[in-house]
């Protein structure tokens, strides 16, 4: 049996991950470890490291030193198509789509891969079963159905956000990382922008970047906390908001 | 269960099949393409268009070729040439070997030698180029260009040096009793490539891979993310443009039965880029639209004035400042006011402001020619001729006149431009209001 298989592999874990950048050390030695299913997330003060966390997961950037493993298998280094393709998906704090393509063109890019067309010159795109299939469940799942033909550069911010976590989970993938999805929506957006990312990542291992704590203690199973690129605290909701250290470090600035 | 329900509801979201009467629509306007090249040379038998049409051609697949970079994957090449030129040279040395040989290869198989040839020297140097887009990568393809074209100068067994290498299309192996000796046998050879060319290269856009270059145009970044490595979606649409850059190349090469270090040169992949630029990146019918006016209008100008290329170039500057998507792209701006009916809201305005843009156009010619002939030829006499209409440039009153034509040419034509971006604004809100109510 592959590491993968076993169910109490974790979905990541860290090892003494560092990351410089020259003289600078943005993450000093972050541990950390994410059961498979797990609702995760990673907060902190701003600059803690926690997009640097996710660049370093995802293959954006390589750790200094460390091992990064994803269900049991080691992942530093690799670029960032490689992770992908062994089961992790990332979404950006700044909205990262394809402008210039429809909503429709866009999630279906987010497939192809994973359906297996790769760099095929010799299908009509068109004419895939399957593609087609994915592509329409999942711009059904994000509501964005009556846009599927606009540009997605033309569409509202909220819209975009959507759309960014439909591309992210598109393919299928069984390892979601999502920075700040929530960033910049009003209220009503953000409830709604929850409920969303509560069905999609159903059954799948979630990482989430968040500052709205309304939203982390939703939504997370255990949080972890980050400040100076080391973890200080990691538990359950509870065990966090009960932390003296969490409290001095991030919560108390938020609370005084 | 539920799977298949939800699936069966999820379907609904995808866009439509495409209808029977879209099936034909689509297949219409190929068979009337066909049909088009077919009766051409009938419309116009002279030589002069034949040997135009010839050229028109050539340059369509060449165009479109280049747009697989520029326009669908989002590379900038300024050595687009290199694949054209090794593409006719292969075709040149082809046609004398096959020839002198005597093997059973006749003429219209020819291209295909010249589009392997520049895929497989796109194979070769693609992969080290297309590591990275933007600057380094145009920055490379004009230092490759520039090696290419200079060596042509030096590898006189291959490349024949400044006279070229000229072959005989008339002696290969006869198909149907074809020699391809007449211009018109040699249009309708260039004609049928180019419509499998243009079929191949739209296909290609509708491929996974064709999609992905999209992809890769607008946001390399996110493909990653997504299981694609841009190097390669790059490396790929790289290959494909050089396989149709060298067909081009061999189609120009069997055409004028000569290929030189022309073909290869920085005017050649200059010439390209500012065809597909010109009929509009954006779309794939842009760079063919491009390839028409630009070979028509090169051809026309050439024997109305000396310095075409003055005009050719302030063309194209205007095109960059004023109409970044090209003529298509105008065109296509349009087109939710036709769908509205209200094209004919615009025409008034548009009228008013031709006026003044054409009388700036034509006080600039006046000066540009009048300029041309104190600095060109100043001994020759002052009575001179340009686009046939003949004026004397020594008299003052015609520097007179084209000083008044510029300035007021000029700020009347801003004013009236202005007027016509307002009606445009107005009237596009309208026939918008107008699609939704309905």
């Amino acid at each position: 049996m592959s590491p993968a298989m076993e169910s109490n592999t974790p979905a990541i874990e860290i090892k003494g991950v560092e990351k410089s950048f020259g003289a600078t050390k943005v993450i000093q030695n972050i541990n950390l470890s994410i059961a498979q299913g797990e609702r995760h997330a990673l907060i902190g003060p701003n600059g803690a490291g926690k997009s640097t966390t996710f660049n370093l997961i995802s293959g954006y950037m390589k750790p200094t030193s460390g091992s990064i493993k994803l269900r049991g298998e080691e992942v530093a280094g690799l670029r960032p198509f490689q992770i992908n393709r062994r089961g992790l998906s990332r979404s950006f704090q700044v909205t990262n789509v394809f402008a210039n393509m429809t909503v429709w063109e866009n999630l279906r890019c987010a497939v192809l891969w994973s359906t297996g067309h790769r760099y095929a010159f010799w299908k009509n795109v068109d004419n895939l079963p399957v593609v087609r299939e994915r592509t329409a469940q999942i711009l059904e799942d994000i509501h964005l159905t009556s846009r599927r033909d606009v540009p997605a550069g033309l569409l509202t911010y909220a819209e975009q956000r959507a759309l960014e976590i439909g591309i992210t989970v598109a393919g299928g993938a069984n390892v979601i990382l999502l920075d700040e999805p929530t960033a910049g929506m009003s209220n009503a957006e953000t409830e709604r922008a929850v409920s969303l990312i509560r069905r999609l990542t159903e059954g799948r291992t979630l990482l989430i970047v968040e500052h709205d704590m309304s939203v982390v203690f939703g939504l997370a199973d255990r949080i972890s906390v980050l400040v100076y690129g080391q973890v200080i605290a990691s538990g359950t909701p509870e065990e966090i908001r009960g932390n003296p250290k969490v409290k001095e470090a991030y919560l108390g600035e938020e609370a005084a | 269960m539920t799977d298949l329900a939800s699936h069966a509801a999820a379907l609904g979201a995808a866009p439509p099949r495409p209808t029977v009467s879209d099936r034909l629509k689509f297949y219409g306007i190929w068979l009337a393409t066909a049909v088009a090249l077919l009766v051409l040379p009938q419309v116009f038998s002279s030589g002069g268009s034949l040997t135009t049409f010839s050229l028109v051609g050539i340059s369509i697949i060449f165009a479109l070729s280049y747009n697989i970079l520029l326009g669908q994957t989002g590379m900038l090449s300024f050595g687009h040439a290199v694949y054209y030129g090794l593409g006719g040279f292969l075709a040149i040395h082809a046609i004398n070997i096959v020839g002198f040989h005597k093997w059973p290869i006749p003429l219209p198989l020819m291209p295909l030698i010249g589009g392997v040839a520049g895929l497989f020297f796109a194979a070769l140097i693609g992969w080290v180029m297309t590591q990275r887009s933007g600057t380094a990568f145009a920055m490379i393809s004009l230092g490759l260009a520039e090696l290419v074209a200079s060596s042509a100068l030096i590898l006189r067994t291959f490349f024949g040096g400044e006279a070229g290498i000229s072959a005989n299309r008339t002696k290969l192996f006869k198909v149907f009793g074809l020699s391809f000796g007449p211009q018109i046998q040699i249009y309708y050879l260039i004609a049928a490539w180019t419509l499998i060319a243009i079929i191949a290269m739209y296909a290609l856009t509708r491929t996974p891979l064709g999609r992905m270059c999209n992809a890769v145009r607008d946001n390399p970044e996110r493909v990653q993310f997504v299981g694609y490595d841009p190097h390669v979606v790059r490396y790929l649409a790289f290959c494909f443009s050089g396989f149709f850059a060298g067909i081009a190349g061999a189609l120009a090469a069997i055409n004028f039965e000569i290929a030189n270090s022309a073909y290869l040169g920085a005017t050649q992949s200059g010439t390209v880029l500012f065809s597909t630029y010109i009929g509009g990146i954006g779309f794939f019918i842009g760079p063919i639209v491009g390839a028409v006016f630009v070979t028509v209008l090169s051809l026309g100008l050439s024997d109305l004035t000396q310095v075409w290329q003055l005009y050719f170039g302030l063309f194209f500057i205007a095109v960059v400042a004023f109409a970044p998507g090209g003529i298509t792209g105008l065109l296509m701006m349009h087109r939710p006011l036709i769908r509205a009916g209200m094209l004919q809201r615009m025409l008034p305005s548009y009228l008013i402001a031709v006026v003044p843009t054409l009388a700036l156009c034509t006080g600039l010619m006046m000066m540009i020619e009048t300029i041309v002939h104190y600095t060109v030829n100043p001994n020759e006499s002052p009575n001179i001729k340009a686009f046939g209409i003949p004026f004397n440039a020594e008299r003052p009153s015609v520097w007179a006149i084209s000083a008044v034509l510029i300035i007021v040419g000029f700020i009347l034509a801003r004013m009236s431009w202005t007027r016509v971006g307002q009606t445009w604004d107005a009237t596009l809100s309208a026939a918008r209001a107008k699609v939704h109510a309905t």
